[in-house]
This record gives C-alpha cells, structure tokens and sequence, in this order.
C-alpha cells in the first residue's frame, strides 16, 4: 500500500459545520474555482445554509443560470431547484430553510463606494474624477483582489448570510490573491507617493538625500518618463485622498484579521496538472506562514474511470485482438474496439493525474484532498452545480 | 533551400494570447521551436515575469538577458535552428530606457534601488506596456551586418482580457509624454504591431469560457482605431482523440450504447465478466461521447471568425522538453510555421 494517500476532505462536514462563515476558494486560473465556489454554496444552500456567493469572473451561461446577468455589486436570490428525496447518491435530503444569493463583483463600483464613504461629496467627485484614479480604479493590478477582499469585509459586516463563499479573480499565480491586495495598500501608502505630495518635508529630502539622488532628479525622472500631467494627477490624486488614508489601511487590516479568523476556511482549488499543484503547493505553504486557516485541496476535474479493474494495457491487448480479427475495414467490433481504446486512455490519464495528486501529497502529507470528477460538459447551469456538489458526498 | 508553404508567411512578430490556464506559455514555446526549424534564429520574450519559459523548458530562472534556451531538432532535409529567451521586466526595461535616451545608468541605478522605477512603472500601466511592447518590436527590426538578427520574434503575452489594451500602444501613451524619445519609441511599436510584420494568436481549449475569451479578443483587436491588428491563427490545446467517427459520437452521446453489442465484442475479445464489463465501458464510452460532442460545438463556434485553426494534442504526462517538440512538429504539420 503506498503511504501517499491523503487524508480525506469532508466538504459536506465543513458546510454543516454552523461556525464555517466564510470559505475562500483560491487557485491559479483555469482549474475551475468560480464552479466549484458557485457548487459549494448551492450544496450549502440545499442542506440548509443561507448562502451568498461573490463570484469575480464567471462563466456567461453559468452566470446566466445564476440569474447574473451584469456586475452589478448586487446579492441576487438564486432559486434552489427541487430535487427529489434520494434520487441520486448524494444528494442532499432538501434541507428547508435554506436560501442562496450570488453576485458579481464590479471593482469599480466597489471602490467609488469605499471613496465615497470616506470622503465629503466634494472631495469624493474630485477623486472620482481624477484621471489616475480611474486608471487605478478599472486597471490596475492588484485593484480587483484588493475589491474582492473589501467586498468580503463588507458582506460580513452586513451580517444578513450565515456562510459566505468567495471566488477569487483569475489571476496566474494564486499567491495573487494574498499579496495584490497589500501590493496596491503599500503603494498608496508608499514612500515615494507621500514624497510627490509633500516634496518640501524636510523628512522626505533627508530620506532621498541619503540615497545620493535628489529630490529634483525623482521629478526629473518621472516627469521625461511620464510627463508632467500624468504626476500632476497622481499628485492631486494622493493630496485628495490624504484623510482616507488611515480609512484604508483600517479596512485592509480588517479583512485580513478576517481571513485568520476561526470561521473562515481556505480551499485551494487545483487540476490535477502539474502546473496547477505547483501553484496549490506554493499556496499551502504561504497559508502556513500567514496563519490562515487551511480546510483542504479540491482536486477538481478529476477522471475516473467505473471499469478501472480492467488495466489499460488488458484494454489494448483485447482492441488489438479483435482488430486483426474485423481487418482493416470498420468489422463487426469497431464499437468494441472504439470503447476499449477510449478505457485504455482514460485509464492512462487516470494514472498520470494520481502520479501529479501524490507529487502534491508527498510534499503535504496532512492537507487534506476532495476529488471532484471531470464532468462529461461545461457546467452551466444548477443542475450541472448540483452533480458537482453530489460529489461532495463521501458517506 | 526548400520553401515550405506556411500560413504566416512575412509575420515576424508573434503574439500569443489566451485565457489563464489554457498553456499560453506551452504553446509559445512549441510556436517559437517550429519556427526555428530549417536553420533559424527565434526570440522567444516572456512579460509578465512568472519565469514560465523556465519551467517550460525545464531551466533555472531566466535573467534579462537573450540566452540560447533550445535547439529546434534537424532533420534529413533540414538543419535545426536556435530558439533564445528573453524574461522582460518592465523595471530593466525602463532602466535601460534611461541609459540609452538620457545617459542615466548610475542615477538609474539609484533611483532603481529607492523604488522609482518600480513605482513609475506601477503609476503608469501604459508605460509598463510600451516598454515591454517596445523591447519585442526592437527585437524585429534588429539587424547585425546588414541583416535581420532573428528571423522571428514570439511574444508570450498577457491573457486576452488585457490585450487590448497591451497592444493598443499609442491610445495607452496618450496620457504620459507629449514629446521626447518615449513617445517615438510608442510610434515605432505602433508601426510595428499594425504592420503586416506582426499576427496576434490565441490560445484555448475547448471549454466554454475560454473559447468565448477568444472570440471576444479577436472583435476587440478587429475593432481598434487604425485599421486594427492582423489576428493569426487559433491554437487549440490539450485535444484528446475521439475515437469514433462524429456521426457516431453524436448517436451515442444522444442515445447511449448498445450495451449488447458490447458484450459480444468484449466476449470475443477473451475479457470476463463481459456483461457487467459492457456496461461500465458503455458509460465510459458515453460520457466520452457526451464530451466530444461539446468541444465539437466549441470547435464550430472557434470557426465563426474564419481564421485557421491548429490543433495541439494532450500530453498526458505534463509537458517536458520531448512534448514540446511533438507540439512545434504539430504546428508544423497544419502549416502555423
């Protein structure tokens, strides 16, 4: 037996559990997190949670069957479908009382709001309107995981939903999603953009004067690289957003005593690609060091096979068999055949990605792993959410 | 020398887009080795610094610095060809910027150090973009002894919701300098991407999500000012083989399997328990149906924009060197280099 087996994850247990009240589904891009964050907070919803999910980049359809059809920064009432009693293995005994909302995230929106609550209507229409604000605004590395985070912050202190399920933005790297947010807070708080406001503090020379670089130089510099209007606007910019500040350091630190608090739960979600458990290694790691609060690996996508007694290379030698028997025309067997072949690749497929999921394992023996199988289609729509989150089930 | 007939004859500057996730950096890699074959000289630049050519390649991190990373294979009628590197950050980028136009290296050097460059760089995403943009369209027009140093340059770059705006460089600089070397340097990238020099590839699989990002980046490169950007091809990655013809597949994918048949078939084939055997293999077979049906539908919606697409099959063991090579001798065979 070989030792590399992972403990199992209960997804189903760590929905029930009442003092789960948040779950962020992390993960590099492609490997299916708005699917499965959208399944958990259904499965959530159906065993009796009441449930909003924030979604960053869902699919259209997907969205649609959600009932999202813009980014609107509102919770939508998502319709639970009636599903009978027991009509498949896993799936839940209709729970009453439960409810699920979702809602897509619109950065911008959620960013004005944050100006407007920390600024008087003056102040706030002319951060608004500031060109570098706008570009900061709708573009900016590191603006929508930072939008992503306040939106949490923002649906827990409404406090209306029991279990709040979170998808974050399709980045590359999932560590993203960690140090965008912090990226951008030490930016506006930053050295250098507090020396383009208040350039004749004696603090700010001495501190450039000790590099050996000039004030003017920084200008010089910025301004043949950049042009002058475009400092001037990041100028104006930071000058009008000086009082908000400490606003937002408060609320950035908010949210990440949040995400360390007992009640949130971290998923990680990956394929089992190499690539993508690399970057779930990184992660699980990096949730380590930060104190987060780690529940497990979704390894999603998954391919199974229901006839796996039978070897990939049985599956072969058996097409091979009765092709020399039909020829070289399609005989009699080319359905057999077809179907033979076809097992013997999933079975290869089947082995390689446990080959990767035990790489995973070896390096992180006590994290511990849900599969969620491949599903034959695109999810798109609830039934589709409903299957995956059958899977949840490992009674 | 023999001429092979390929789809982007002339294109010496290849962008690779693409959602995350559907091997943008794989298949730049694969495109940039079919390109090298015959005895050519390939730059493969990567830009957003997530060292993924390394790892593609299977090397240590990669500096700023053109280094030789790969030989594309020779073969009976064709001499190899050298594929280089380039990780291009927008910091050194900058930093060597300065040094060229104002002779700044030590003050640059500096004022690297305090963070200028960085923060510079971060204020201003569209001066980030034109150096980057600017190091690969500098690449193109080199020349050495009066001729072309590379013959093709390969741009692994952002993902499709950016690039847009990535490639829309002059639109980008609009707001910073008026006058002075960045905005030639802009109005030289510009001439270079709207040129017949330069295509813009996609990278998908067949999944829904990434399949519209494709559409959806090719009406936005259509659509820009200026007469738009030459699209090129459209790589589909990670196809698994079917193996029934499509009629079939759609039979079964509606109507499921003749469990029967199987079991004869299985039966014949010397394998026990061939009824219960029949039945398992026949959900196999019809979720694989099932499957391939929706990444035929996918497949249609990709022709909708009616530029050739190629297909990158899947290696099941993850890419390494070897698969690489399979992948440029497939673009190759259908013609993308």
């Amino acid at each position: 037996m070989s030792n590399v087996t992972p403990p199992p994850l209960d997804l189903d247990r760590l929905i029930d559990d009442r003092r789960t009240r948040v779950i962020v589904c992390c993960g590099s891009g492609g490997v299916g997190k708005t699917t499965t964050a959208a399944a958990i907070g259904l499965r959530a919803a159906e065993r009796g949670r009441h449930v909003v999910v924030l979604t960053v980049d869902p699919a259209r359809r997907l969205a649609q069957s959600m009932g999202l059809s813009r980014l609107d920064n509102t919770p939508r009432v998502v319709p639970i479908p009636k599903r009978p009693r027991g009509d498949t293995d896993g799936a839940p005994d209709a729970t009453p009382g439960g409810s699920l909302h979702a809602m897509m995230l619109d950065m911008k929106r959620t960013f004005d709001e944050i100006v407007e609550a920390h600024a008087d209507p003056d102040r706030a229409a002319q951060i608004l309107a500031n060109p570098f604000y706008q570009s900061l605004s709708s573009g900016f590395s590191g603006t929508q995981e930072y939008m992503a985070m306040e939106k949490l912050g923002q649906l827990r202190r409404a406090d209306e939903w029991d279990l709040i399920v979170v998808d974050t933005p399709p980045s590359r790297s999932a560590l993203d999603f960690l140090d965008a947010p912090q990226r951008l807070g030490r930016f506006l708080d930053g050295r250098l953009i507090r020396l383009l406001v208040v350039p004749a503090k004696v603090g700010g020379r001495a501190y450039l004067k000790v590099l050996n670089a000039g004030f003017g130089m920084v200008t010089g510099v910025l301004t043949k690289v950049l042009g002058a209007q475009v400092l001037k606007d990041v100028q104006t910019f930071v000058s009008a957003l000086d009082t908000m500040f400490g606003g937002f350091r408060e609320r950035a630190d908010y949210t990440y005593r949040l995400l360390r608090a007992p009640g949130t739960a971290f998923l990680v979600i990956a394929a089992p690609e190499p690539d993508a458990l690399r970057e779930a290694s990184y992660f699980v790691e990096r949730l380590a060091q930060e104190g987060m609060p780690l529940a497990g690996l979704v390894l999603n996508r998954v391919h199974r096979s229901p006839a796996a007694r039978l070897s990939a290379a049985r599956a072969v030698a058996a097409a091979e068999t009765l092709q020399s028997a039909d020829g070289q025309e399609p005989g009699p067997h080319a359905l057999t055949i077809a179907a033979l072949r076809l097992h013997a690749e999933r079975m290869q497929l089947a082995a390689a990605e446990r080959r990767v999921a035990e790489h995973f394992t070896t390096a992180h023996p006590h994290v511990p792993v849900a599969e969620v199988p491949a599903q034959p289609d695109d999810v798109h729509d609830l039934a589709g959410l409903g299957a995956v989150g059958d899977s949840f089930y490992t009674g | 020398m023999s001429t092979r007939d390929t789809d982007w004859e002339g294109v010496r500057l290849h962008v690779v887009t693409g959602k995350g996730g559907a091997g943008k950096t794989t298949a730049a890699s694969a495109l940039a080795l079919a390109l090298a074959s015959g005895g050519k000289r390939v730059l493969l630049i990567e830009v957003e610094g997530r060292q993924g050519i390394a790892q593609v390649f299977d090397r240590p991190p990669l500096p700023y610095e053109e280094r030789k990373i790969a030989v594309a294979p020779d073969s009976a009628t064709q001499p190899g060809g050298d594929v280089y590197a380039l990780v291009a950050d927008p910091e050194s980028a900058l930093l060597e910027y300065l040094e060229m136009f104002y002779n700044l290296r030590h003050a640059g050097q500096a004022l690297t150090r305090v963070g200028v460059m960085d923060f510079a760089t971060t204020i201003a995403p569209g001066l980030r973009d034109v150096l980057l943009t600017g190091k690969a369209a500098e690449a193109v027009r080199r020349k050495k002894a009066g001729k072309l140093f590379y013959d093709a340059v390969v741009m692994d770059a952002p993902p499709t919701g950016r690039i847009g705006r990535f490639l829309n460089v002059t639109s980008e600089v609009s707001g910073l300098a008026r006058v002075g070397p960045i905005r030639n340097h802009a109005d030289t990238v510009q001439k270079v991407i709207h040129s017949p020099q330069t295509a813009v590839h996609f990278v998908t699989t067949l999944e829904e999500m990434p399949v519209q990002e494709v559409l959806d980046g090719i009406a936005e490169l259509r659509g820009l000012p200026g007469g738009g950007i030459q699209i090129g091809g459209i790589m589909i990655n990670m196809v698994r083989p079917t193996e029934l013809p499509a009629q079939e597949l759609r039979d079964v994918a509606a109507g499921g399997v003749d469990e029967h048949e199987l079991a004869l078939g299985l039966k014949a084939a010397g394998l026990d328990g061939s009824v219960r055997l029949a039945g398992d293999l026949a959900a196999e077979l019809t979720e694989h149906a099932v499957a391939a049906v929706g990444q035929q539908e996918q497949r249609n919606r990709l022709a909708e924009p009616g530029q050739p697409c190629y297909e990158l099959p899947f290696i099941t063991d993850g890419i390494d060197l070897g698969g690489l090579y399979r992948l440029s001798v497939a673009l190759r065979d259908q013609g993308a280099a």
